[in-house]
């Protein structure tokens, strides 16, 4: 009996191979994503997948049977903005990764975020650079040795979900591969979420990362996600001091605010009104 | 009096008219940052767009304008974008991706003077190179040229309509001048406008069944939102817009479809407004320095000497072919732009050293060309 993989009838035909190296966080991101857009029972016609350049871009192009628009770097929100607006009715998902989309593309990322814009964005954070090799990123860990930062980075790295809450994104969450079922459930609200939301991963890049900064192999580096990972909800209860190393994880924000796209059609209606 | 089309004749500056003829084209997405002298363009749209069912954006910066006007337009919707030379700047790698991506849209470039931040207020047409070779990698643009507002609005429909039709990014090359300039402006009858629409595949084609890029007689653009599970990449890809990085054919391929697709229908591109009959020397310009052949050809007419005009509406695909039978009629061909002679050495190669090729280098002041000198260096020149 031939056996198929449940997800597969959301895979491009033909495209069966992974560009993923082993070990890589973007298969159980690229499964959680299916699995939510499954479980909610969305045809996969009803969406636009955008993602820019780095590794994690590849996770939709070409692989979701889809409308796939795989982008130039760091402008996957910005082309994706358009995409909505030029037919509000499609569900826009970017998938990319932390380079693209908070440092080279961090500008639209926050404006996109303050428009409120109905996009959901999933950002796979591997904490440096993938596909070129392993230079430090703006999500690097404080004093971690990269390919560029042979005496340790001495840069702070940004902490998304808070970038995003500031920015005034109505959904944030984090989570990290290890946390696949909770990954899921939180793509499931953030396509559901009316407005700009945001669920940043975790993910282990175990050839640039854990190869070169001696964080180990990928199922290290997946058990160590589980033995930092701190819920939001007992950070209050904490000191600062016993968060040091911590990856605090859960939902940031879920709330609700006027969704750009529902703002415009409300001035149609207007201006309409105001024709007669 | 439809909304989208102000038929009738107006008193309307370059910019207003530019913005008009989009919407006329049927532009419904606009998506821009302001800057200096382009903003009445962008004001314009964000005051018409929404009376027509269209949207306006205001994006954080260039670099998202097109972008988003980019994503704009794989819905199906006809989109535009103006700027001026930084901006353009700005947005190059991503015209280099709707070139590649074969993704209609109008960039407007209203010049301004000099490199960098420059004088933002004063027209040059320092862009004209730009245009053609600003992003990396080898490419075919169209870029229009329009020398009045009248031309403002005839040429933004004209930007429009190549756009749809190749499949590709069209530049609209204006400057300062013609783009703050006011003048009469024509708004004709619906049916006197011609509109193009791009093709779209036949509904129900699936991806990999059928060529949806990389066609040099332009394949049908599937658009996002039916069903064609579009694959859009601006990597190296083949005719289904499979990516594929790896085989050197497929490099090949790609670049010289891409190319070829605005070579090989130059004929339906090309642009000139030619009137050489019986003169023995031409004056070639573009854009708003046209205004100063017309100027220089009244002088002379009043000392009874007649000068030709060779005018090129569309800069970009070079029109080679017509500089080439133009050199074998005339003796001299003077060139007038308002740079330092972006165009010359292309005139020079066309000409094949069958005509005197002269060029007037003006001073750069933000300004025409002070006729003058043109018309004492045609006088020199004249048999």
């Amino acid at each position: 009996m031939k056996v198929v993989h449940p997800l597969e009838k959301y895979i491009r035909p033909g495209f069966l191979s992974t560009t993923s190296c082993a070990g890589c966080g973007n298969g159980i991101i690229a499964q959680s994503v299916l699995r939510a857009i499954d479980e909610l029972k969305i045809k996969m016609d009803d969406f636009v997948f955008v993602s820019g350049i780095g590794c994690a871009a590849w996770i939709p192009s070409p692989f979701f049977n889809a409308d796939v628009l795989h982008t130039t770097h760091g402008r996957p929100i910005a082309f994706a903005t358009g995409v909505k607006l030029g037919n509000p009715k499609l569900k826009v998902m970017i998938i990319s990764g932390d380079g693209d989309l908070v440092a080279i593309g961090g500008n639209h990322f926050i404006h996109a975020a303050r428009r409120n814009l109905d996009l959901t964005v999933v950002c796979a954070n591997n904490g440096i650079y993938g596909m070129t090799g392993g230079q430090v990123a703006p999500t690097t860990p404080l004093g971690l040795e990269t390919t560029t930062t042979p005496y340790g980075n001495l840069e702070r790295p940004f902490d998304l979900c808070r970038l995003a809450q500031a920015a005034g994104a109505v959904y944030v969450a984090r989570w990290t591969t290890y946390h696949a079922r909770k990954l899921t459930q939180s793509v499931k609200k953030a396509i559901q979420k009316k407005g700009f939301s945001f669920i940043e991963v975790i993910s282990q890049c175990p050839v640039h990362f854990g190869r070169r900064t001696g964080a180990g192999d990928a199922v290290t580096m997946m058990k160590g996600y589980r033995q930092r990972s701190i819920d939001i909800g007992k950070v209050m209860k904490r000191g600062e001091q016993e968060l040091k190393g911590k990856i605090v994880v859960g939902e940031f924000v879920d709330r609700k605010d006027p969704e750009l796209c529902e703002e415009i059609a409300k001035m149609n209606q207007r201006l309409r009104w105001k024709r007669r | 009096m439809s909304r989208r089309l102000l038929s009738g004749l107006h008193f309307m500056q370059g910019n207003v008219a530019c913005a008009e003829g989009a919407i006329a084209a049927g532009c419904t997405f606009f998506a821009g940052y302001p800057i200096t002298p382009a903003n009445e363009i962008a004001r314009r749209m964000a005051r018409r767009l929404p009376e027509v069912g269209g949207t306006y954006v205001q994006m954080e910066d260039e670099i998202g304008s097109i972008a988003a006007v980019i994503g704009a337009s794989w819905t199906g919707t006809k989109v535009m974008t103006a700027t001026s030379g930084p901006g353009i700047s700005l947005m190059l790698e991503n015209i280099g991706y709707a070139i590649a991506t074969e993704t209609p849209c109008v960039i407007v470039n209203v010049q301004r003077g000099a490199p960098s931040t420059g004088t933002p207020s004063l027209p040059l047409q320092g862009d004209v190179l730009q245009a053609r070779r600003g992003s990396h990698g080898e490419y075919e643009v169209i870029a229009l040229a329009p020398s009045s507002p009248q031309e403002m609005y005839d040429l933004s429909i004209e930007a429009f309509n190549l756009a749809e039709r190749f499949r590709t990014p069209v530049f609209l090359l204006a400057d300062a001048l013609v783009g703050h300039m006011r003048e009469a402006v024509l708004i004709p009858d619906p049916n006197r406008i011609n509109i193009v629409k791009r093709e779209i595949p036949t509904s129900g084609m699936k991806f990999g069944e059928y060529k949806s890029c990389l066609d040099e007689d332009v394949a049908p653009m599937p658009i996002f939102g039916h069903g064609f599970k579009s694959h859009v990449t601006a990597s190296t890809h083949d005719s289904f817009g499979k990516r594929n990085v790896t085989d050197p054919e497929a490099l090949d391929y790609y670049i010289r479809c891409l190319n070829n697709k605005i070579r090989k229908h130059k004929e339906e591109i090309v642009l000139v407004d030619s009137e050489v009959e019986g003169s023995e020397v031409v004056l070639i310009s573009y854009g708003s320095t046209y205004r100063v052949v017309r100027e220089v050809q009244k002088r002379l007419r009043e000392e009874k000497i007649e000068v030709g005009s060779f005018r090129l509406i569309s800069i970009w695909p070079f029109p080679q072919e017509q500089i080439k039978d133009l050199a074998r009629k005339v003796k001299t061909i003077i060139v007038l732009e308002n740079n330092l002679g972006q165009l010359v050495p292309y005139v020079e190669a066309a000409t094949e050293g069958k005509a005197e090729v002269v060029f007037l280098c003006p001073r750069l002041l933000g300004t025409l060309h002070n006729p003058d000198p043109i018309v004492k260096k045609i006088k020199k020149v004249m048999p």
